[in-house]
């Protein structure tokens, strides 16, 4: 990290969201029967798995399936920026048509990685109703009008800046750092 | 990496193994998208391909146009029989025809080895080779290589035996290409009649006993006798071929260990191989088949996503 990089988020306050978010989602989803938690790949996969745990932490009767997406093949950048994008493991052992989905990214920035999701999403039926978590939003950049329900953090930032979310999985620490690169 | 190191899918030959992976990778993929409720996806909606058939195919055909559905390309199909070629247009004037309506891809089989090579130097699309002659048939090698990935985890040292009409079939050359770059050990089997003289060339041992190459192999691959491109007789006749050549459930179960059957289709049922066999549990057959679909997925994905 350089100087004018900042920690947004140290591991205590991500904790913190993690279980602020999860308490939200108490609020409004009661026993949690008919929901799915939905992460996009390859990060919002982490938030996903560990809002479930923590779900079950606080009660062992909320058993909240989890599911990993790939949007590759959704991505309306495809041909237009560089190569093809590798994809990721899709893991849907379900079907969603009539289940209450929640939707969930590590970061809110353009909302073009959400589209390509609510479309890859439709792939496995019609869900009742579909709602958006995601650990950072960034504002003033969004191409598309959309909106998160739960938000872990606002960050304002421009677009020049970089929004990192380390996760202890595989990042070794829970963190989120803003990026500014130096000659600015 | 995500990009293939070839504009065009002419042959195995100029793929690099690294290419072979990416493509298998992708497949991988595609192949969860085939199995879901809603098996289709939008990546090529703004490309349109062509499919340009100068000579007969059903799996082929019909395998790359779900392909190029399942990825939501337009297609417009073409085949010799009811078209302008039995008038004597040349092959360049009619696909710079069909190019001049905006094609972004073309999709041909032609007679003429080499004929794929010949198109992309010429026109401006991406070209797949969907068999030249007997020459190369690169998609139907991935998928075979697919298919033996999938049935035992690595390509590597495994032993691939391919038996019959070597010498007509574009599908052994591709396949012994695509099977030695991926490391494993290919030997040919057959009559020599039909077996060409440069096959030793390529690192390839013939052996002329068949109950000699099964009992070597892991995955034998059983190739039809193509009648139509022998203009001499090769053999005395099918019956005798099938007797020396044809592989049946009793020479399979005296075989030391179980390995697995392949056949690049059409089967002539009773010839190289007979129906017990075709339709056994050691046949992977149709897994061939569906793995098609999603191996030319992955090619046509990586193709037209690729940066000029």
């Amino acid at each position: 990290m350089s100087k004018s990089d900042r920690i947004i988020l140290d591991s205590k306050q991500f904790d913190l969201t993690i279980k602020r978010l999860s308490h939200q989602l108490i609020e409004n989803y009661n026993d949690f029967t008919d929901t799915i938690i939905i992460g996009l790949q390859p990060r919002g996969t982490f938030l996903a798995n560990r809002i479930q745990q923590e779900l079950k932490a606080i009660n062992k009767d909320y058993n909240v399936q989890v599911g990993a997406l790939d949007v590759t093949f959704y991505r309306d950048d495809y041909r237009r920026q560089g190569d093809p994008l590798v994809p990721s493991e899709t893991e849907m052992d379900f079907e969603i048509e009539d289940k209450k989905v929640i939707l969930v990214d590590d970061v809110l920035f353009t909302g073009r990685t959400i589209r390509s999701g609510l479309d890859a999403m439709l792939s496995f039926g019609r869900p009742s109703k579909v709602e958006l978590m995601v650990l950072i939003n960034r504002r003033y950049e969004r191409h598309l009008p959309i909106q998160a329900n739960y938000i872990g953090k606002n960050v304002h930032s421009v677009v020049s800046e970089r929004v990192k979310v380390n996760w202890k999985e595989t990042d070794g620490e829970d963190a989120v750092i803003l990026y500014t690169p130096e000659n600015e | 990496m995500s990009r293939l190191s070839v504009e065009h899918l002419l042959g195995i030959k100029n793929l690099q193994a690294e290419d072979i992976n990416l493509i298998f990778k992708t497949a991988d993929h595609f192949k969860q998208v085939i199995n879901r409720p809603i098996k289709k996806v939008p990546s090529l909606r703004d490309i349109t391909i062509a499919n340009l058939f100068f000579e007969n195919s059903t799996r082929t055909k019909l395998s790359f146009e779900l392909a190029e559905k399942r990825l939501s390309a337009d297609i417009v199909n073409f085949s010799s029989s009811n078209s302008s070629v039995t008038k004597g247009e040349t092959l360049i004037d009619t696909v710079n025809n069909i190019l001049s309506m905006k094609v972004d891809m073309v999709v041909m089989r032609h007679p003429n080895p080499g004929a794929a090579d010949f198109l992309s130097k010429h026109v401006d699309a991406k070209i797949v080779n969907a068999g030249d002659g007997a020459h190369e048939h690169p998609t139907q090698a991935l998928l075979d290589a697919f298919s033996i990935r999938e049935e035992y985890g690595e390509l590597k040292g495994k032993n691939v035996v391919i038996v019959g009409d070597i010498l007509h079939s574009r599908v052994a050359l591709s396949n012994i290409f695509c099977l030695q770059k991926m490391g494993a050990n290919v030997k040919v089997c057959g009559p020599l009649t039909l077996i060409p003289k440069f096959i030793t060339s390529l690192g390839v041992e013939v052996i002329t006993n068949l109950k000699e190459a099964l009992n070597w192999c892991d995955v034998a691959m059983m190739l039809r006798i193509q009648l139509e491109r022998q203009d001499m007789k090769f053999f005395p006749s099918l019956r005798e071929y099938s007797m020396m050549y044809g592989l049946d459930k009793k020479l399979l179960d005296s075989l030391d260990k179980e390995i697995t059957v392949m056949h690049p289709g059409p089967i002539n049922r009773g010839v190289e191989i007979t129906s017990d066999v075709a339709d056994s549990k050691q046949s992977i057959i149709l897994n061939q088949v569906e793995n098609g679909v999603a191996i030319r997925m992955a090619v046509l994905y990586l193709l037209a996503g690729k940066k000029e």
